[in-house]
């Protein structure tokens, strides 16, 4: 998709179209709840509420290149207490979608790191397999920072082995679905509902 | 025994607030044979617990007083207190109705002389209050209480303090004996104004009603500027009766609200801005009043009054739904958190008391019958629903001006119902 093909006509377009559960954002009144009930608030870029008005401004850039929405910790604080009923909480995670399909997304921001790890061990046997998003996770900045945080993390690491919470063996293959093909089959269907919906789009 | 003479020509007014009050006397006024049956021991309703109007600030009492005065004039008009609606049957000029009369405990040969009251110790919540004090055992509803006699409280009975008001009576107007009593009358055409009760601040849980001593409704705050009452007239926190200069209003408290109510009450914005004046009424330059709001909705003429209040430097204006309500333990001032959407500025502002404008919800979720009503529970002016009629609040979240003119509507159409009736009987 090419970057800027919407700016001059309507962000809020683009977005009720392509972001799931997108076509809320136009229910906003601006009330300010959900900015000052989000834990995080205080560290992130724009709030949810400046979000949804930076949409409406057509701020498309500065929507989608944030890190705001990868914030986001799904606490749902504020849907529960969103006067309008606004899943916001979905509305971000939608967002920080969108803008890692366009390529958008700040590259060094960890939330989004971690997403990526998490999917393709997920997706290459269809069970998580934990000791290997640890390990990937521990030294996802690099060798050294890698075996601090491993040596730090160790005593819990044993115990979950004592306890039989974790396993060696899942470092040689590991566990995974009973029907690989299958599931492997349902994730390329589900790649060919996005792209055709993209398409549609598009054109 | 509670005698009641009434015909399919009667017009039966549900509720003595200002909306049944009205509608009452106006079609009395018109020579109409009216009852009216109020819940409480006394009538005026809501409106009586309220220290000023608005716009203009003049007190409720004067007008209270002049219906007063009407109904006490009127020979058509029958006012029967203690009273609940629980049944109708019938139709549209020809209703049956039974009322459930409540035992005062008190007869009309009540002076309010006051000598039962002073004879007993035992305390109860004082309703008119909202809680905020109690009242003793034998009472006198307020101090411009229509009618002007004592109730005894009917937790008092049964007990010793209850015999001690009895003998304290000089003029036998205690009858401890008094019992429920269940009356069947017949209208032509009933008229529900029922009002409104305001919605319960404690299930909006981020504001932490329940928790904060120094979290009021707007209408306690009302209450807390009656020179008599739970504090004498002065504007104190509960907490620790410390003067409240820095009041903040938190609007749209459980209004406009999926979660609460989900329609705009439309008197809550007025109702602050005129609280405000109260604020700066007792305390002048040291007023400091924050008022948090989504939008002020003061419509048409009340633009002027909300531009007065814009001019006061004591009275500011924050655009911001609050979103959460903390306490400074060491002070207990509550302390507001949020962030505004003119800057998306994050606060955390200490008060000495905060004010929910809450809502108003309909009592008519308590019906005896059954009414159309919209979604959010105010009776419609649909056919089905015969001729009863709704009048003032119980139709609408409405201020007084709009409410006694809704009140006013419906008398015409009640009093049109009962003509017809006698037309046929010729």
């Amino acid at each position: 998709m090419s970057g800027n093909k919407y700016k001059s006509t309507s962000f809020l377009k683009e977005v009720e179209a392509n972001v799931e559960q997108g076509d809320w954002v136009k229910m906003c009144m601006q009330c300010g709840v959900c900015a000052g009930s989000c834990p995080l608030g205080n560290h992130w870029e724009h709030t949810p509420q400046k979000i949804f008005m930076m949409i409406r401004a057509g701020k498309r850039d500065e929507v989608l290149t944030s890190d705001a929405m990868w914030m986001c910790t799904s606490c749902y604080n504020c849907i529960v207490r969103c006067p309008r009923e606004l899943p916001i909480t979905h509305i971000m995670h939608g967002l920080a979608t969108y803008s890692k399909r366009l390529g958008l997304a700040p590259a060094n921001n960890p939330t989004q790191k971690f997403a990526e790890l998490f999917w393709k061990n997920l997706t290459k046997k269809g069970r998580v397999n934990e000791l290997k998003l640890g390990i990937a996770l521990y030294f996802m900045n690099g060798i050294g920072e890698g075996i601090k945080t491993s040596l730090k993390m160790k005593d819990i690491g044993l115990g979950m082995l004592k306890t039989k919470r974790m396993s060696v063996a899942e470092m040689f293959g590991g566990h995974g679905v009973k029907d690989k093909s299958g599931f492997d089959a349902m994730l390329k269907k589900a790649f060919e509902i996005e792209e055709a919906k993209l398409k549609k789009f598009d054109s | 025994m509670t005698e009641v003479i009434a015909t399919n020509e009667t017009i039966l007014v549900v509720g003595g607030g200002i909306s049944g009050m009205t509608a009452a006397l106006e079609a009395a006024e018109t020579g109409k044979q009216v009852i009216l049956v109020e819940k409480r021991a006394y009538v005026g309703g809501r409106v009586s617990q309220l220290y000023k109007y608005f716009p203009k600030l003049c007190h409720p009492t004067c007008g209270l007083e002049i219906n007063q005065r009407r109904a006490k004039q009127n020979p058509n008009l029958r006012i029967i207190t203690m009273a609940e609606v629980s049944d109708v049957n019938g139709e549209a000029g020809d209703y049956s109705v039974k009322v459930k009369i409540s035992p005062r405990y008190v007869n009309d040969n009540c002076t309010a002389c006051g000598d039962c009251g002073r004879a007993v110790e035992s305390e109860f919540d004082d309703e008119y209050n909202y809680g905020l004090s109690k009242h003793k055992g034998a009472f006198l509803p307020h101090k411009n209480a229509y009618p002007y006699q004592y109730a005894i409280d009917p937790a008092m009975i049964g007990t010793d303090d209850a015999t001690k008001a009895k003998e304290a009576c000089k003029v036998d107007a205690i009858d401890l004996d008094m019992a429920e009593e269940n009356i069947e009358l017949k209208a032509g055409a009933i008229i529900w104004a029922t009002g409104w009760r305001p919605y319960d601040a404690a299930k909006i849980q981020p504001y932490g009603y329940d928790r904060y001593d120094n979290v009021i409704t707007s209408v306690e705050f009302e209450r807390l500027m009656d020179q008599a009452g739970p504090t004498g007239g002065k504007l104190i926190r509960p907490s620790d009766g410390k003067e409240a200069k820095n009041v903040a209003f938190i609007q749209c408290a459980g209004s406009r609200d999926r979660n609460h109510l989900t329609h705009c009450s439309r008197i809550c914005c007025m109702a602050s801005l005129k609280q405000s004046t109260y604020v700066d009424e007792q305390f002048g330059d040291d007023a400091d009043v924050s008022i948090y709001y989504i939008d002020i909705r003061a419509i048409d003429r009340f633009e002027d009054f909300y531009k007065k209040v814009q001019a006061n430097d004591n009275v500011k204006f924050i655009k911001s739904k609050v979103a959460s309500i903390t306490l400074d333990k060491a002070s207990q001032n509550p302390i507001l958190n949020g962030v505004d959407t003119e800057g998306y500025h994050r606060y955390a502002n200490q008060h000495d008391l905060v004010v929910l404008a809450v809502g108003m919800e309909p009592s008519v979720a308590e019906f005896p019958i059954t009414l159309t009503t919209n979604s959010n529970g105010f009776i419609e002016a649909d056919d089905s629903n015969g001729a009863i009629f709704g009048a003032g609040c119980s139709t609408d979240a409405l201020d007084v001006n709009r409410a006694v003119q809704s009140a006013t509507a419906s008398a015409l159409r009640a009093v049109q119902v009962v003509n017809k009736v006698a037309k046929a009987e010729g």
